[in-house]
């Protein structure tokens, strides 16, 4: 299995190697999956309200309705009928590949179950909504799929009556059925979007939109293969008939062929065993939970900026329960903590700056201390000799660091690049423990933590607190979101970082008057 | 901003999605049902005599039971199978015995077959039985056919209908 996993994770990775290269981090559709499956929905929902107002729900009026929408409004009506599917049918691709990336890439175990686990059931409601959809059309696709569906539910033994008797003959016909799909085809998606929010729930800053640039060029990709090829009906259904050849939209139906092949009963097997299997991927096995961070309250002051990094909800401020001054203290629940170490970076008193006998902030991992963490720093640091000594931070998901580590470079690698905070490279640089301070990691927009990298851009541009302070010279800070398949171009950057700060004038620290603002979380602490 | 090349790359791959997207959305076609052939389809839903007769409780037996259930007739629920035979052109086509559903077995016996069969010209016959009869059934009809490619052709059974039913 881990091969497998392995040989599809190096695919992912080959392909969007490519869209990086195309679309850049911040717009690859392989990082917005989650989102563009949003904004498809979206789509599907806004169309499909349009159509409603066209559509004739009578199943002896359908079909004529719907080459209304297609041959005589198709400026409007028949372009929303095309997005409409398109739109579905993108919509299975993404949440197709969103499933299978997340598990390759290992971000469906641990605490992170409660995604997966709700993402599941997503996949019965889209596909009863394309096939109750494409039921509602009453050509000769509906009518087999009318007819396959119904002779499938028949197999189960549940009804009283043989359903699929609904559909016997053209005298028999009867509409209750088609008027059942009608409400259906309704009734799921807004049962769906309950499921979707419920599905992102354990996810702070949950992506549902995808960047402007992209959700313009995928409605724009959607627009004109609508004016290409229109979605239309096929003929009208007739039950005097067999549908022999159909046209099937394989997204939605690729399953039906087999049920000419395998009893249903199999295939029911099959579907119930399929989506337990899914249901229980994330204990089998289970992913071995490292400690979930600790709140210290003697260093907690109930800020909240842990709250507001955490990706996992895992973090709240509740009543203070010790006798300090201040009304608030964070709690980490155990369960819903990936141990990522975001919080520790957004931590104010996780400075290395601090002169107390034991570096205790007031929120911490137990598997990676800060004040272990800035004793491994110190140490390598110590190590290292020339005049482009470089410290480089990385990720555990990210690149290989070993093979970076040379006389003027050490390596550190961290639970997540969130997780190193920003007065660590002040620290480094303006103690002159070294020359430069290079990070790495995920790929930009695709950290195993959700925000790890996102938030260290964000602290290092003082967009976000706590900030790198103004005095620390940027020149001397070097990045590259290697992603797991960069080594190379990584080894190459670290290597043109170092002559760049080569051929930097030396660092002299600027007064306290000149150095600017002072921003909360950078201060120095004196114990 | 991006360059010409990130462009064109984008556009490639919008291009490839829309591709996909749009061929498979219809395409490849699927051959469900050979065009040449015609179906015949047996369906119906009809429930068999009780298993066995009723039978009068005797006053000892209806002392013996809650007085909101001293019914004088004890009726068993189950029913007997419904057995069915199709023969087209003199060959047996199907035979079956259908159990009747239901958890105590007083439903309907079902049946829902599907033949695909030359179309032109045949001689069809239905035989039901669904009584406790040894041998011969009660029901039956015999009907000449004639059958277009891709032609639905309905069996169904009602016997309020007069029994066998071709749609």
């Amino acid at each position: 299995m881990s091969g497998l996993r392995t040989v599809i994770k190096a695919a992912f990775e080959s392909v969007e190697n490519l869209f990086d290269r195309a679309f850049g981090p911040e717009l690859n559709p392989m990082h917005q999956l989650g989102a563009l499956g949003w904004f498809f929905y979206w789509i599907v929902i806004v169309s499909g309200v349009y159509l409603y107002i066209f559509f004739d729900t009578g199943i002896h009026q359908a079909y004529e309705s719907l080459e209304y929408i297609t041959n005589v409004q198709w400026y409007a009506a028949g372009v929303m009928r095309s997005l409409h599917r398109y739109a579905s049918d993108a919509l299975i691709i993404v949440m197709m590949l969103h499933l299978l990336r997340e598990f390759v890439m290992d971000r469906y175990r641990g605490a992170r179950w409660f995604s997966w686990f709700t993402g599941v059931p997503l996949l019965w409601f889209v596909f009863a909504c394309g096939i109750t959809g494409y039921w509602m059309v009453w050509d000769v696709l509906a009518q087999y799929i009318a007819i396959t569906t119904t002779e499938w539910l028949d197999t189960l033994g549940i009804f009283g009556e043989t359903i699929a008797r609904n559909f016997l003959n053209p005298d028999i016909l009867s509409g209750r059925f088609f008027t059942l799909m009608v409400f259906i085809h309704i009734a799921v998606p807004l049962f769906m979007l309950l499921a979707m929010w419920i599905h992102i729930q354990r996810q702070s800053y949950a992506r549902v939109n995808p960047p402007k640039g992209l959700a313009i060029g995928t409605l724009g990709m959607l627009l004109v293969l609508s004016f290409i090829k229109p979605a239309v009906s096929q003929p009208p259904a007739d039950l005097g008939i067999v549908p022999a050849v159909i046209d099937l939209d394989w997204f939605y139906l690729a399953a039906y062929p087999l049920l000419d092949m395998v009893p249903g009963l199999v295939m029911w097997a099959l579907a119930a065993g399929g989506t337990l299997l899914l249901l229980l991927l994330p204990w089998l096995p289970p992913r071995r939970r490292e400690t979930a961070a600790v709140v210290d309250l003697d260093n907690c002051n109930g800020c909240g900026r842990c709250v507001d990094d955490c990706p996992f909800t895992a973090v709240t401020l509740q009543q203070r329960t010790d006798d300090s001054a201040f009304s608030e203290e964070a709690v980490v629940s155990s369960d819903l903590c990936t141990s990522c170490g975001i919080c520790v970076g957004a931590c104010p008193t996780a400075t290395p700056f601090r002169r107390t006998s034991e570096l205790v902030p007031g929120i911490d991992l137990p598997d990676q201390r800060v004040q272990v963490l800035r004793d491994d720093v110190l140490a390598v640091a110590a190590k290292l000799s020339g005049d482009t000594r470089v410290i480089v931070f990385g990720c555990k998901n990210g690149p290989d660091l070993q093979r970076l580590n040379g006389p003027a470079v050490a390596t550190v690698e961290l639970q997540c690049m969130g997780m190193l905070p920003p007065s660590f490279i002040d620290f480094l640089i303006t103690r002159h423990h070294v020359d430069g301070v290079f990070l790495t990691g995920c790929n930009m927009e695709d950290c195993h933590n959700r925000l790890g990298n996102r938030w260290t851009e964000q602290r290092l541009a003082g967009e976000r607190d706590p900030y790198l302070r103004e005095r620390v010279p940027r020149e001397r800070i070097g990045k590259f979101w290697a992603g797991l398949t960069h080594n190379k171009r990584l080894a190459q950057q670290l290597t043109a970082f170092q002559a760049q700060i080569k051929g930097l004038p030396p660092y002299h620290r600027p007064s306290r008057k000149s150095s600017g603002q002072q921003p909360v979380g950078s201060n120095e602490t004196h114990g | 901003m991006a360059s010409i090349f990130q462009y064109t790359g984008q556009a490639i791959a919008y291009t490839l999605f829309a591709v996909v997207v749009g061929y498979f959305a219809t395409e490849p076609a699927y051959k469900h049902f050979d065009p040449g052939k015609a179906q015949i389809k047996l369906s119906f839903g009809h429930a068999g005599d009780p298993e066995t007769e009723c039978r009068r409780r005797t006053q000892e037996e209806l002392n013996q039971l809650a007085p909101n259930m001293r019914r004088p007739l004890d009726c068993p629920r189950r029913r007997l199978p419904v057995l069915i035979e199709l023969e087209l052109d003199g060959e047996l086509l199907y035979s079956a015995e259908l159990p009747p559903s239901g958890i105590a077995g007083d439903g309907v016996s079902t049946a829902y077959k599907t033949f695909a069969v030359e179309p032109g010209q045949h001689r069809l016959v239905a035989r039901l039985r669904d009584s406790n009869r040894a041998e011969g059934f009660d029901y039956e009809k015999t009907s000449s056919i004639t059958l277009s490619p891709q032609q639905n052709f309905v069996i169904d059974f009602h016997p309020s209908r007069g029994g066998f039913l071709l749609l």
